[in-house]
């Protein structure tokens, strides 16, 4: 592997450790199977991409790509706090839902290009950009975690009764995570798109099992429990899951191309689960 | 204090009519199976009456929730894991059990005053958890867990306190020991209390008032004129 591949593993690796963020928040702080991702990804890809198109900053790109995905988080909180329909379900039929909600974001086409477009990185290096967006997503979401309100987020995921019996109300704080979750994942397709120059419909196919290995190769790597290890673990499983999968599709004795990528990806989770945790660390 | 007017959830509770004044520790017993824990759920807010009302401090709270409840009435469990956080340091859990009722905002919740009072706090159980704040509570035993639930239900300032069969996973010696801590908070701090419990002995040595539950509804009372001619085993008689 080379070291320009290497570079931009890392630069993937610190996109989608947004995105597993905001997996991580969901199946993990909140304990609700959250299957939005694959759509708000796009959700956020597209709508950064349609504003970039009509000449707006791309900061403010970001930001409208953030609110678009807490937009697609509450709806999948109401669907299942006040329809109760089941958290998979909810999830499920949104994500499904936003596959033509994107469409008509895009304006009926399936991919946009942003080639001539002006987007954060304009002018700038790819890496310093995203190390400084990744290093506020850590601090906001660690700082956040460790608050009062962040430890009654926490606590609705590991025990929901005990939350109410301590005042704490669960349906506000399952669509207060779905929400933050979402504006995480919305964000890392917003970067993803001003990153990699385009947007295409079927980008977020797969997000869920992306983000999902990056939080349990981060949680194996640093079994720790304090939410700024775990942030960072994020980023740290979703790097190495980049420089895994990259090794592995350019590897000459595995013998493997881009069509393994599924396949290679799916038997890396199936290790992850496997391998023994150390026991958690207070830190 | 605390009043339940006609309480019914059928067929489990049938009418249930009971008075308790400030202070007053009283104790429910009953076979398996009689509406002890659905009780004390009503007076949480976990189950809603189909019909009946809960009246505190003259306010009727049938209605209002779990969570908005939970200023007032606090509850231990009997299974030690539902009343603590596992993977929650014993520091967090208690932060958490101290916001009961306040506004939980984007402040820290580190501060020495707390650390402070949670460790008195945790001496009282003898058990050497003041020393192991920053300790998961995934590390504790089943006793351990249970004690620092009973202190985590105890650090807010709630009116009534409910206690789900709080030994019933002990060892004989926790169980004496957390009953007495149980007992000493309550007394000094005029918590009005209900307990359930299999114990006959716990039921005639800390309470105001023991009440047999049977077929769903309060058969006997005992008082203390009463109580004073009972034993353990007179009292479990009483179940048949």
């Amino acid at each position: 592997m080379s070291i320009a591949e290497l570079l931009f593993s890392l630069e993937l690796g610190m996109i989608f450790g947004i995105v597993a963020i905001g997996i991580y928040l969901t199946f993990r702080v909140i304990n609700f199977s959250d299957l939005t991702c694959d759509g708000s990804f796009v959700l956020g890809a597209a709508v950064s991409s349609i504003l970039l198109k009509s000449g707006y900053n791309p900061f403010l790109a970001l930001f409208a790509a953030v609110f678009a995905g807490v937009i697609a988080g509450l709806c999948t909180g109401i669907l299942n706090i006040y329809f109760k329909v089941t958290a998979i379900l909810s999830g499920i039929l949104i994500g499904f839902m936003l596959y033509s909600i994107n469409l008509k974001v895009m304006q009926g086409v399936p991919n946009l290009t942003l080639i001539n477009e002006t987007t954060i990185f304009s002018g700038y290096n790819p890496l310093v950009i995203l190390a400084m967006v990744s290093l506020v997503v850590w601090f906001i979401m660690s700082y956040f975690l460790v608050t009062n309100f962040g430890l009654a987020l926490r606590s609705t995921g590991q025990n929901s009764l005990l939350s109410t019996t301590n005042g704490v109300k669960i349906e506000y704080m399952t669509m207060t995570g779905l929400a933050l979750g979402n504006a995480c994942i919305a964000l890392g397709g917003a970067l993803f798109s001003q990153h990699q120059g385009f947007v295409d419909i079927s980008q977020g196919i797969g997000t869920i099992i992306t983000g999902l290995a990056a939080v349990m190769l981060g949680e194996k790597l640093l079994p720790f429990r304090s939410p700024w290890i775990m942030i960072a673990a994020c980023f740290l499983g979703s790097f190495l899951y980049r420089i895994l999968v990259s090794y592995a599709l350019h590897s000459e004795v595995l013998g493997l191309s881009t069509q393994d990528l599924n396949l290679i990806t799916g038997a890396l989770i199936v290790f992850v689960m496997i391998i023994p945790t150390r026991k958690i660390q207070t830190c | 204090m605390l009043k339940l007017r006609n309480i019914c959830i059928k067929p489990v509770l049938q009418n249930l009519d009971l008075e308790l004044s400030k202070g007053e520790f009283v104790v429910v017993i009953g076979a398996n199976g009689a509406g002890k824990s659905t009780l004390l759920n009503i007076i949480s807010g976990n189950i809603t009456p189909t019909h009946g009302q809960i009246v505190l401090d003259d306010q009727d709270i049938t209605t209002v929730s779990a969570a908005n409840r939970s200023v007032a009435i606090a509850k231990v469990s009997q299974d030690p894991k539902v009343g603590t956080m596992t993977n929650m340091t014993i520091y967090e859990n208690l932060a958490f059990a101290a916001l009961r009722g306040k506004r939980r905002g984007l402040g820290f919740f580190s501060r020495r005053s707390y650390k402070k009072l949670f460790k008195s706090k945790l001496a009282m159980l003898h058990m050497g958890l003041e020393n192991r704040l920053n300790e998961l509570v995934a590390n504790l035993s089943g006793g351990q867990r249970q004690a620092l639930s009973l202190i985590m239900a105890l650090l807010a300032d709630s009116k009534v306190l409910l206690l789900d069969e709080i030994t019933a996973a002990l060892d004989p010696n926790t169980a004496e020991n957390i009953m007495q801590i149980a007992a000493q908070i309550v007394r000094a701090e005029q918590r009005t209390t209900i307990m359930i419990t299999h114990n006959m002995k716990h039921a005639l040595e800390y309470d105001d008032r023991t009440i047999l539950l049977a077929n769903g509804k309060f058969s006997k009372q005992f008082d203390p004129q009463h109580r004073k001619q009972l034993t353990p085993s007179v009292l479990a008689t009483e179940f048949c």
